[in-house]
């Protein structure tokens, strides 16, 4: 088994093919694609793949160390950073490709007109432990 | 068939137990260890042989294994070099035990989330597995965090006055955490305000259980079978638990007649108005707004003043409802939800579809984030028909 992060970007990812904010699709629109998302996650908590999953607000802060005795530097929030974390799932399966098989069905969630998102998903590897047997 | 110990009459009996403990002089962490050790001794021995005074057998068995422990202790230290302190007895204290207990779990020297977490494992009873699951955390952390609290606390004098309020504080913060592992933490603060209103006669302990009791009759319909957030507005009434309701509005009644008005009486008198209308329409929204206006005086708050915004918005009308608002920060929580409802209402349409949007971009949770959104689809969809 491995593990894989799916990550979901507000911005930084190609655009998706239905590409259209969410407050203009139609409410039951929405109600489709949140539903689509809860089977999904209740699928894999079914076939055992399922680890964690994660929603984060859309604004976040940058911070840095400003030396000793000094607090922290924040820059932020962005509105023009690039590459911003709308969630995450978590799954942990047999393959690369089963983790890549999963992340096309989750973008596939059905968006504005009840169409397919299409959104580009990010499939990220973990770096797990060393093997017991290495040779 | 193995006879069963009666798990909720232990917990019951938890909190005065080790209060007994700590009022006789035991430091608070040892008092918790002796404690659970006679814990552990009656799941075994009791279901054998049931004791006829389940709680004095409770305080003999743990009062025994403190003083082993204790002397134990007193007999390493001894090997050790150290002067043998005896622990000065404590004067007996004035106030109940039970009620000590909970002024030292929600003690000023603890954080929030500390005080939460003491409170619930032990005046709660409730397992550190249990608190961990409920609020999401890897419970080797939420260890740390209970065994960090009970050291901070260990130096705190049993028989110091404290302050009732942070006890409410902390059970408010148990209440309104939406979370749920297998525990309900809504049911276990209110079982917990409970308890505290038997030890102690204060109107705002029972203007708290009243809040929650009339919160907690709505959870049914609070929710739709999807997940998605009804507002009160919308919810059917029918589903709302009326003998948790009627029970609020009494302990409320008797609270509010000793004329010692606090927050959480004025907060359940304004749930029990909402509770008290057949239907969203026959709210009575000037009551309503006469209890925001206390409540404003009493705390100051600006969440406060914005709740009180939407009374003005349904009192008075929702153009003064905006400018009820306009005085406000609009970087408070929630204030572009409550601004794009009071617009709604005011019928400038484009303008509550964008607030709702900018405010979906702000919820708090999931739940919300997807009700806001709906909100702006729903006027923006009306918009383009």
């Amino acid at each position: 088994m491995a593990k894989y992060l799916l990550l979901k970007h507000y911005r930084g990812a190609p655009a998706a093919v239905n590409d259209l904010p969410m407050d203009q699709w139609k409410p039951e629109e929405i109600t489709a694609h949140v539903q689509y998302m809860n089977d999904f996650a209740a699928r894999l908590e079914g076939t055992g793949e399922f680890v964690d999953s994660q929603a984060l607000a859309p604004e976040g802060t940058f911070v840095r160390y400003d030396g000793e005795g000094r607090q922290p530097v924040t820059d932020g929030p962005f509105a023009e950073t690039k590459d911003l974390i709308a969630g995450w799932m978590v799954i942990d399966v047999d393959s690369y490709e089963r983790a890549i098989e999963l992340a096309g069905e989750l973008s596939a969630a059905p968006g504005a007109g009840g169409e397919a998102i299409h959104e580009w998903l990010e499939v990220r590897p973990f770096l797990a432990a060393p093997p017991t047997i290495a040779e | 068939v193995t006879a069963q110990v009666d798990e909720a009459l232990l917990r019951s009996l938890t909190p005065s137990v080790l209060a007994v403990l700590v009022s006789r002089g035991a430091d608070f962490a040892a008092a918790e260890d002796a404690v659970q050790e006679a814990l552990a001794e009656a799941v075994r021995v009791w279901p054998a042989d049931p004791p006829r005074d389940p709680k004095g057998w409770l305080i003999t068995v743990a009062w025994r294994r403190f003083l082993d422990a204790a002397r134990a202790d007193a007999a390493r230290r001894r090997r050790e070099g150290h002067a043998d302190e005896e622990p000065a007895p404590s004067p007996a204290s004035a106030v109940d035990d039970t009620l000590q207990l909970y002024l030292l779990c929600a003690h000023p020297s603890l954080t929030p989330s500390s005080a939460v977490a003491l409170t619930l494992r032990t005046v709660g009873g409730l397992t550190t597995r249990q608190i961990a699951q409920a609020y999401l955390v890897p419970e080797a952390t939420m260890a740390q965090r209970i065994s960090r609290a009970k050291r901070t606390v260990s130096g705190v004098r049993f028989d110091q006055p404290g302050d009732v309020a942070t006890v409410l504080r902390v059970l408010y913060l148990v209440f309104n955490e939406g979370y749920s592992g297998d525990v309900d933490l809504a049911a276990e603060a209110i079982r917990l305000a409970r308890q505290l209103a038997t030890a102690v006669d204060h109107p705002e302990v029972a203007g708290l259980l009243a809040l929650m009791l009339l919160h907690h009759a709505r959870r049914y319909a609070r929710t739709a079978p999807d997940g998605s957030l009804v507002p009160l507005a919308e919810q059917d009434r029918g589903r709302w638990d009326t003998v948790s309701i009627a029970a609020g509005v009494e302990i409320l009644q008797a609270a509010l007649a000793r004329d010692r008005l606090g927050e959480y009486q004025a907060q359940a008198a304004i749930a029990a108005l909402h509770a008290d209308a057949p239907t969203a329409e026959e709210t009575d929204w000037a009551q309503i707004l006469e209890w925001y206006d206390e409540l404003v005086c009493l705390t100051d708050s600006p969440v406060v003043r914005l709740n009180r915004a939407v009374a003005v918005g349904e009192a008075v009308g929702p153009r003064a409802g905006l400018e009820a608002i306009m005085a406000l920060d609009d970087s408070l929580s929630r204030h572009a939800a409550v601004a794009a409802y009071l617009h709604e209402r005011a019928g400038d349409l484009p303008t509550a579809a964008r607030l709702y949007a900018r405010a979906a971009q702000r919820a708090p949770n999931l739940a919300e984030r997807d009700h806001l959104t709906r909100q702006a689809a729903r006027l923006n969809a009306r918009r383009s028909r």
